[in-house]
């Protein structure tokens, strides 16, 4: 199929930017988006030009390394999946594609379609962790944990980082990642100790980088390839309020 | 002496400093005879940890928890997203939960047979013992694992071994587990213990009188490249299975780190044991840049099978049944769909080849579930293998409960790598390497779930260990960063990379790779003979010339250069290529994953020559152009005896 | 708290609760109107006698609207906040973008919510203020009247329901939002929360829709 593509086009963070049109012939339908991408590069090279920058890595949904705003939709139009699972044969032969970088000032853009999302692993460091020392955790079927919790704990550590909820939302909030860290550590015996602590801190560093509030939009789930609920971001909003009331006896 | 000898020269034996003493007291017994360095004094110690994967991060982290000042280096964005978050399947441990006749000692003995009777006993053996520890480390973490209905810890049995002694978080146990050891991680960088490096490239060691003392840098982002010295270095920096062009393997995954130390004098071991993994989706056409593994367990209710006549283009639900070629089952009746992965790939290929291959490309064969679905109801299925069989639909737009899946086998690990002793540290004192970066503990063939269990193990409880014990027993002299080998391994990369852009011709990296893959994949695949493996040099001889000639790669090296970063890795992938291929084909015998076509028995499978090649081959750089030299390890089968593997 | 982006939504799921009551009990009031004249001036008069003799006379009704007028403040001030925050978030926006998810209402809430601080003002001007040219000529002290005559005025009316599907607007995704923000909702209510909301929503506007209309139809006079 034949494709028109307008691609953000960004030489380095001072760079202002712009937009620049590229017509693909020959893409197969059963390519995926960044074999796509990758087609589109070969065909920059050949003509001597610089190729679009873009982040991927392991290209099956797991790494959270891709992410792109497809046609203003973050990872495209099929729900429940990352740019990288993103099939060819979602699009029509003539189809005009614009794709650009996530839009978030707490992930500058760094070149092309590359961003850098190192806020998220800073939220993380205020908290996003249970404190021990290695070698000194007991036995692991003395810590017996039901299986919805331990299931519904999983629902939330399913989150790759990709940061296309942050991307997706209209108020550019983190909420829904910080909330599944904090949802995964939180429905676990073991996160019990330091929870409060750590929704202090998460949240506090969310808004420290810059995202915007929550308004319960819910776009964020919308895209989300892992497809994380919104109850997480109502258990972090409640531990929140009992954390600063001081109210934390379960 | 193989004809081929003068391909190589010979070296003195490589010692793997095994401690005496009872296999299940070695590890203790050396714990306890090791050097310590006080509290106190850990903070003067720097370690350069490259990888943040299971098995960086792991270490990473311990060191910071015991004081040490830990860099750690990776070259994506965050260290969350090494390459390990992609296993699926589980994790062993010999915790006989299932009190199904597990132990340490039968988990010893799955993987050093597994491994085809070419691993080092004694590492395998403290492998196995170390397993249960892992378990508790990531539980506490808050590692989500499955669970039964009581709140207890879910097994399962996983790679065909007889026992369940896997743990698993749904599909996604690589990503639970790099998560809980990226949390502890996490926690040491807030606590200053770790300075984390995201978009940095190791492109070089230092190597000071003889001892690792640090490594240059690349920041992707700026193009800054810098020396970074310290007291020891640890790689892991996971596998080469890349070397394939397609393999299952996250599309960095690359082998610079080690081939760059191996240039520096490391060993590198048994670069010619890869694992193929049978149950991958067929490549769909030219485009396509990397391959997506199905879980294994497939085999379980899955049928395999092509039509019995080459060309047959019939839709498969159209084919009759006598029609069918079960190849599998007619050929193994009492293992059928469930042979070892070496086997199933290999008469996946062999009926490909002969021209039964399915698919618009033809190079797939049918695992097909309509049986299974008429006596287990589609139910059941659906709720066994719904979510991979939706990622199948997702990748080929074709719905597997309608027509059959289509599958090939994939480049999946890579067993070799540096050699290490029993300590993990490299020929070259102060280099320890570790994970899939390593030789490892899986010998010539890896058991499913073994490899995260190594890595952690690696980087939680040996590791931080032994590096304490070589931190206390060196003389710390400071290295400047002015030295000659500083400044010198510095220009080395410069120049390098002056070079990869100075080519100004005409071939992409892109193809240059696709290239490589295909030589490896045709002539040192699933299959290898002598002439197959002499092809391949020439070829690769040729393409190593082709890459210097007539690279094309845009840009420059002062900023983000996607392109100069892949081609760097392209040309160490095609100098291990070449290695590869060397060790392939100085070893005449098949192992594990490594099937010479000349040494099979009656049956077509696997003979070993335990007589000639039960040792090491451990492959030491001799300069530019001249013919590296071998270096053995005996290897020494006390606590197992050796047998056959057989599974007619 | 209040610092945090989280606390400002405590803030206003709070003070628009209050909101909400207040809309409640005005609402009640207001349907007086069907009992007729002396019922709803009886009833406009016991406002200012509330709390007696506890309180002084019209006090009770001064607190009320002291408490009002804060919360509406405060709700205002963390929505200016927030939505500046929101906007220093994505400094440059998309070329294309396709809102994932969320309503009309979601959508409008702040559009909506700067609206009805407007029709507030519009609304007490006429019936607090009594600003001549909105209130027309009615009987002085006699509050039913005054209703009665501003609602025979067609403009205040259609002005008056506007200000309605605003309201049920506002109302639908902001006491969904409460319960979200407070984290009362989980998995097992958000069928109950999503039908308490909707619920809301609906019976507010026209509980307050059916007395002008009753007006303009002239069965209330
Ligand atoms: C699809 C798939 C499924 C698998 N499933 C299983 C399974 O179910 N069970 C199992 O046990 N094993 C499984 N494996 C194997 C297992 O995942 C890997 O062997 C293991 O995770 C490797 O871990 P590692 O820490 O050694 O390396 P990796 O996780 O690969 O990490 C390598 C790290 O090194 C860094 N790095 C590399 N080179 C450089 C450089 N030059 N400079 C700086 N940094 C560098 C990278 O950034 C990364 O952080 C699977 C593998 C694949 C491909
Ligand atoms: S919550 Fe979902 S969208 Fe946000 S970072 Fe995690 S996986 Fe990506
Ligand atoms: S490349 Fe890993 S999630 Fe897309």
């Amino acid at each position: 199929m034949k494709l028109h593509l307008r691609v953000w086009r960004q030489s380095s963070a001072e760079d202002r930017g712009r937009f620049e049109d590229y017509e693909l012939d020959d893409v197969s339908p059963d390519s995926s988006f960044l074999e796509m991408l990758d087609l589109l590069n070969e065909q920059l090279l050949e003509q001597r030009k610089m190729p679009v920058a873009f982040d991927h890595d392991c290209r099956e949904g797991i790494c959270g390394m891709c992410g792109l705003m497809i046609d203003g939709t973050a990872h495209g139009p099929v729900p429940g999946h990352t740019v990288c699972q993103l099939h060819m044969r979602h699009f029509k032969d003539g189809d005009r594609i614009v794709i650009e970088p996530w839009r978030v000032a707490a992930f500058p853009v760094v070149q092309d379609l590359v961003v850098d999302r190192g806020s998220f692993d800073r939220i993380l460091q205020r908290g996003g962790f249970i404190s021990f020392a290695t070698g000194t955790a007991p036995e692991a079927n003395s810590i017996l944990i039901p299986k919805d919790r331990v299931d519904t704990a999983m629902d939330a550590a399913t989150c790759i980082g990709c940061g296309a909820c942050a991307a997706a939302c209209p108020n550019g909030s983190a909420t829904l990642f910080t909330a599944a860290k904090i949802g995964h550590l939180g429905h676990l015996p073991q996160g019990q100790p330091e929870r409060y602590q750590r929704v202090m801190g998460m949240v506090g560093q969310m808004d420290a980088e810059g995202f915007g509030g929550c308004t319960n939009v819910g776009a964020c789930t919308s895209v989300c390839p892992k497809e994380i609920g919104q109850d997480f971001i109502s258990q972090m909003n409640r531990d929140y309020r009992r954390a600063v009331l001081g109210r934390t006896g379960d | 002496m193989s004809e081929h000898g003068h391909l190589w020269q010979n070296g003195p034996e490589l010692d793997g400093q095994i401690p005496p003493g009872a296999i299940e007291n070695k590890w203790d017994d050396l714990r306890f005879s090791m050097k310590l360095v006080a509290p106190a004094n850990r903070r003067h110690y720097h370690v350069i940890v490259v990888g943040s994967g299971l098995a960086g991060a792991s270490v990473a982290t311990a060191l910071g928890e015991q004081g040490y000042r830990v860099s750690c280096f990776c070259f994506q964005d965050s260290p969350r997203r090494a390459h390990s978050v992609a296993a699926q399947g589980g994790i062993n441990a010999a915790k006989n939960y299932r009190n199904d006749g597990d132990s340490i000692r039968r988990l010893f003995y799955d993987t050093v047979k597994g491994g085809d009777y070419r691993s080092r006993e004694s590492n395998t053996y403290r492998l196995a013992q170390i397993s249960t520890e892992i378990i508790d480390q990531c539980v506490a973490q808050g590692v989500p694992f499955a669970r039964e209905y009581g709140g207890y810890l879910d097994n399962r049995s996983f790679g065909g071994v007889q026992v369940s002694r896997t743990f698993y978080a749904r599909g996604q146990t690589g990503q639970q587990l790099l998560l809980g050891a990226y949390q502890s991680l996490t926690r040491q960088i807030a606590a200053g213990q770790v300075e984390m490096h995201v978009r940095s490239e190791m492109l070089d060691l230092i190597v000071v009188d003889g001892i690792a003392r640090g490594i240059v840098v690349r920041n992707l982002l700026t193009g800054e490249i810098r020396a970074v010295l310290g007291d020891a270095v640890v790689l892991a920096t996971g596998g080469y299975s890349n070397v394939f062009f397609l393999s299952t393997n996250a599309k960095g995954c690359n082998v610079t780190a080690i081939w760059r130390a191996y240039r520096k004098g490391a060993v590198f071991a048994n670069p010619c044991y890869t694992q193929i993994h049978p149950t991958c989706i067929p490549p769909s056409g030219s485009h396509q840049s990397k391959l997506t593994l199905m879980s294994e367990s497939l085999r379980n209710d899955g049928r395999i099978w092509v039509p019995r006549h080459p060309g047959d283009t019939r839709s498969p639900n159209a084919v009759p049944e006598p029609d069918r070629y079960y190849f599998l089952e007619e050929k193994y009746p009492s293992f059928g769909n469930l042979v070892p992965r070496d086997v199933a790939s290999r008469n996946a290929k062999q009926v490909v080849d002969e021209g039964m291959g399915v698919g618009p490309q033809q190079n797939g064969v049918y695992l097909d579930f309509s049986e299974a679905m008429e006596r287990l109801g589609r139910g059941t299925i659906e709720q066994r293998y719904g979510n991979l069989f939706d990622m199948y639909h997702s990748i080929t737009g074709e719905d597997p409960y309608a027509v059959p899946m289509r599958i090939y086998p994939a480049v999946h690990y890579t067993m070799g790598g540096l050699w290490v002793d029993y300590q993990l540290q490299s020929n070259v004192p102060g280099l320890f390497v570790l994970g899939e970066a390593n030789f490892s503990d899986h010998g010539a063939n890896r058991l499913g779930a073994s490899a995260l269990m190594q890595g952690l193990a690696d980087g939680y409880f040996i590791a931080p260990y032994t590096i304490g014990n070589y931190l206390a027993g060196i003389d710390q002299t400071a290295v400047t960063a002015d030295a000659p080998e500083v400044t010198g391994a510095i220009a080395d990369v410069r120049n390098r990379l002056s070079a990869l852009l100075g080519i100004q011709g005409r071939r992409t990296a892109l193809s240059l790779h696709r290239e490589l893959g295909q030589i490896m994949w045709e002539q040192c695949g699933m299959a290898r003979t002598a002439e197959s493996l002499s092809t391949a040099q020439a070829q690769l001889q040729g393409l190593r010339e082709s890459f210097w000639n007539e690279l094309y790669v845009p840009g420059d090296a002062g900023s983000l250069n996607q392109n100069l970063e892949f081609a760097g890795r392209v040309a160490d992938l095609i100098e291990l290529g070449e290695l590869l291929v060397l060790d392939a084909l100085h070893r005449e015998e098949s192992c594990g994953g490594h099937f010479r076509e000349e040494s099979q028995t009656a049956d077509g499978e696997a003979k070993r020559n335990d007589e000639e090649f039960s040792y090491v081959a451990g492959w030491a750089w001799q300069g530019e152009g001249a013919a590296p030299m071998l270096r053995r390890e005996p290897l020494a089968f006390e606590a197992v005896r050796l047998s056959e593997r057989s599974y007619s | 708290m209040w610092r945090s982006s989280i606390g400002k939504k405590i803030i206003m799921a709070g003070t628009g609760l209050i909101w909400i009551g207040y809309l409640l009990v005005h609402m009640y009031g207001n349907l007086k109107a069907f009992a007729g004249e002396e019922a709803f001036n009886h009833y406009a008069e016991s406002l200012r006698t509330l709390g007696e003799p506890m309180v002084g006379h019209g006090h009770a009704l001064m607190i009320a609207r002291i408490v009002l007028t804060l919360s509406l403040v405060a709700h205002v001030w963390a929505a200016m906040v927030l939505t500046r925050a929101a906007q220093q978030a994505r400094p440059t926006g998309y070329a294309r973008f396709r809102q994932a998810s969320g309503n009309y209402a979601t959508i409008t809430m702040r559009w909506g919510g700067l609206a009805l601080g407007l029709f507030i003002l519009y609304h007490l001007a006429h019936l607090t203020w009594n600003v001549p040219v909105l209130t027309g000529e009615y009987e002085p002290g006699n509050t039913f009247d005054k209703l009665v005559v501003g609602f025979t005025n067609p403009v205040n009316v259609v002005l008056y329901l506007l200000a309605l599907v605003a309201v049920g607007l506002h109302l639908w995704h902001g006491s969904a939002s409460f319960f979200q923000t407070m984290g009362w909702r989980t998995a097992a209510n958000r069928q109950q929360i999503r039908f308490l909301t909707g619920v809301l929503a609906v019976a507010i506007p026209v509980g307050f829709a059916v007395v002008p209309l009753a007006v303009a139809a002239g069965f209330v006079a």
